[in-house]
């Protein structure tokens, strides 16, 4: 079931020194099959990169790392130690942040109180414990500065920002909280080319932070050029499992447009080119049940 | 953490893409980019309006009298305000006023007891009303205008069967001659003269919850969260926001002022009509939306919800001051809300774009 990587014998006690792993899992919806056998590692300093379709079982993977789903089946280890997680409470205890593609933010809010919602510094005591407004000011900025955003006002509703800028509110709020496994769902699905340029730089920038990123996408451009290891679902189940040395970018693409698929498309759109950039959506109708 | 961010100088798309946003923000548009400021304007027109067309309006004492108005209804604005900053309603507010005085006057008289006892046993039930609205809201997910609809008529039924059943009437019986009666009145239906204008307690009590409200909004963690239970509720949740909790205390919070709202209606007299109150919790709801509460949650503040109630203590003591039948008084009601909340949309829009 395991692609062609990661020599075996990994999952003993952490031996491989991952800070996630996942070994097997599986997941059912009643009697419907959301993933099944599915492995994958993360390690610190390390992009792991989980492509696949609509449809192949890329949220429900989520879902389960990020402690909203828990798994039916295999193992689920953080840090050598195996793990059932109740709520993305624990999960983020736990030092796994998630950064989803839609809620990341509360539009109307400024920047600092997004940037410290659900964790914000007080000081004061007894009835006057209040919010330290200044010191949340001023490490938002800080901390967007150090990822290259110049905000001029921080007070500004986090809505006015563009998407790209709103993940990279949220990848450093992640990184800021001391997240040791930054899980980024679609970081790069809604936005246009230079956005998704600076959003992977964040990206890379938090892997030399020294985080262990997951990075959920149907784009193998954006994978291959930031990932490490890259694992591909399709409708469920693991289709492959490279490191970077092991593929080339267009095999990656080839495997993730499904190969066969991608002829039949070619095929249907012969009396135009195919333009590169729809490599990654397979025209072939939808995927079916997850 | 600290290694290798792109330095800023990396992402050329910046001064083009950013200037138009990180213009010089002046006082003006931060003022224009305040909630409350749409009312502002509206009070500031009513005022006018009626300075112009009634004579005694002027007068300090009348000043007294509006303010009085204004303060019935806006120490439930601010609560109902806040749970609607929160994204929910709470269409039971209104009566629940009425049944925390009920409440308090009947266990005082039917226990011949102190009256302070019959005023702490209802604050506990109106509390008790606020977590069953908040409980119910947040197990069946069903939206909080079906279950506070439900929990109005069940209050407006056990309002005027439960007084019937003790009473025989639709009032309560007198308790002005009890224990405890004079400091319980003092305490919430006093009245006080400052420089010679006579204000009522409630003045002081909105005043006190307003600016409760305020701190707790703009500087407490629990405020934070209010504006994000009702910005992006998923959000909210995902980053360890106590979405439930937070709704449960937003009820709590519209329980709480009713209580105080009840127990000033109840010591203002010494009986309580069981029918009272039904209408009101749109009144509440109308100060808070003309005040800058965006209906659908996560936007607005405390002092426009006041702002709000002001504008409506000064329409229905103003039409009285005019001389001019008080009928008009729902359709002045009904066109200030309709342009408050033009004016808000229109200010915000403009706010937000040119930022």
């Amino acid at each position: 079931m395991t692609g062609d990587t990661t020599a075996g014998g990994a999952t003993v006690g952490g031996a491989s020194g991952a800070l996630v792993e996942l070994d097997n899992v599986s997941k059912y919806y009643g009697n419907i099959r959301a993933l099944e056998g599915v492995s994958l590692e993360v390690h610190a300093g390390g992009i792991s990169c989980v492509l696949g379709d609509n449809g192949a079982g890329k949220s429900t993977l989520i879902k389960i790392i990020a402690g909203l789903h828990r798994h039916d089946a295999g193992d689920f280890l953080i840090e050598g130690e195996k793990t059932t997680l109740a709520s993305p409470r624990e999960a983020l205890d736990r030092g796994i942040a998630t950064v989803y593609q839609d809620l990341a933010v509360v539009p109307l809010m400024p920047v600092w109180r997004n940037f410290f919602l659900g964790s914000e510094p007080r000081k004061g005591s007894g009835p006057f414990k209040r919010l330290d407004v200044a010191l949340m000011r001023e490490t938002t900025r800080a901390e967007l500065l150090r990822m290259g955003i110049d905000l001029r006002d921080v007070d500004q509703p986090i809505g006015t920002l563009s998407g790209g800028e709103r993940q990279c509110v949220a990848i450093a709020r992640a990184v800021y909280f001391g997240a040791k496994v930054l899980v980024l769902d679609e970081p790069t699905a809604a936005l246009g080319v230079k956005q998704s340029g600076v959003v992977l730089k964040y990206v890379a920038a938090a892997r030399d932070a020294g985080l262990g990123v997951v990075l959920i996408t149907h784009n193998p451009h954006h994978a291959y050029l930031v990932g490490d290891r890259f694992v591909l679902l399709k409708r469920g189940v693991m289709s492959g499992s490279h490191t970077k040395d092991s593929i080339t970018l267009d095999e990656l693409t080839r495997q993730m447009a499904g190969g066969s698929e991608l002829e039949e498309l070619s095929h249907e759109l012969e009396r135009a080119p195919v333009p590169s950039h729809l490599g990654g959506h397979p025209g072939g109708g939808p995927a079916g049940t997850n | 953490m600290t290694a290798t961010a792109p330095p800023v100088k990396d992402r050329p798309g910046r001064p083009a893409g950013g200037d138009e946003r990180l213009l010089h923000d002046s006082p003006l548009r931060k003022l224009l980019g305040r909630p409350e400021l749409g009312s502002v304007v509206g009070a500031l027109a009513v005022f006018l309006f009626f300075a112009f067309v009634a004579d005694s309006f002027l007068q300090l004492s009348s000043f007294g009298t509006v303010l009085y108005a204004a303060s019935t209804i806006g120490i439930m604005a601010v609560p109902v305000a806040l749970l609607m900053i929160g994204g929910e309603f709470d269409l039971s507010a209104g009566v629940m006023v009425t049944s925390s005085a009920l409440v308090s006057s009947m266990f005082s008289f039917q226990m011949t007891a102190n009256v302070w006892v019959g005023v702490l046993v209802s604050l506990l039930v109106t509390l008790a009303f606020g977590v069953f609205n908040g409980v119910m809201l947040t197990r069946t997910k069903l939206p909080s205008f079906i279950i506070t609809l439900g929990t109005f008529l069940m209050l407006t039924g056990l309002n005027l069967g439960l007084t019937k059943l003790i009473s025989d009437t639709v009032s309560t019986k007198s308790i002005g001659d009890m224990e405890g009666f004079p400091s319980a009145r003092k305490l919430f239906a006093s009245q006080l003269t400052v420089g010679g204008v006579e204000l009522k307690v409630t003045i002081l009590w909105w005043a006190g919850l307003v600016a409760v409200a305020t701190w707790i909004l703009l500087r407490t963690r629990f405020g934070n969260w209010i504006f994000a239970v009702g910005g992006n509720v998923d959000a909210a949740r995902a980053v360890g926001v106590p979405v439930l909790k937070t709704k449960i205390a937003l009820y709590m919070g519209v329980a709480f002022c009713a209580w105080i709202a009840g127990q000033h209606l109840l010591f203002s007299f010494d009986v309580v009509q069981s029918g009272e109150g039904v209408g009101n919790e749109l009144i509440y709801i109308i100060a808070a939306v003309i005040g800058g509460c965006l209906i659908t949650g996560g936007y607005g503040s405390a002092i426009g919800s006041a702002v709000g109630a002001f504008i409506f203590g000064m329409t229905s003591k103003g039409i009285v001051y005019a001389e001019w039948n008080p009928d008009w008084f729902k359709f002045f009601l009904g066109a200030m809300l309709l342009l408050a909340t033009l004016l808000n949309a229109w200010v915000r829009k403009r706010a937000e774009a040119t930022r």
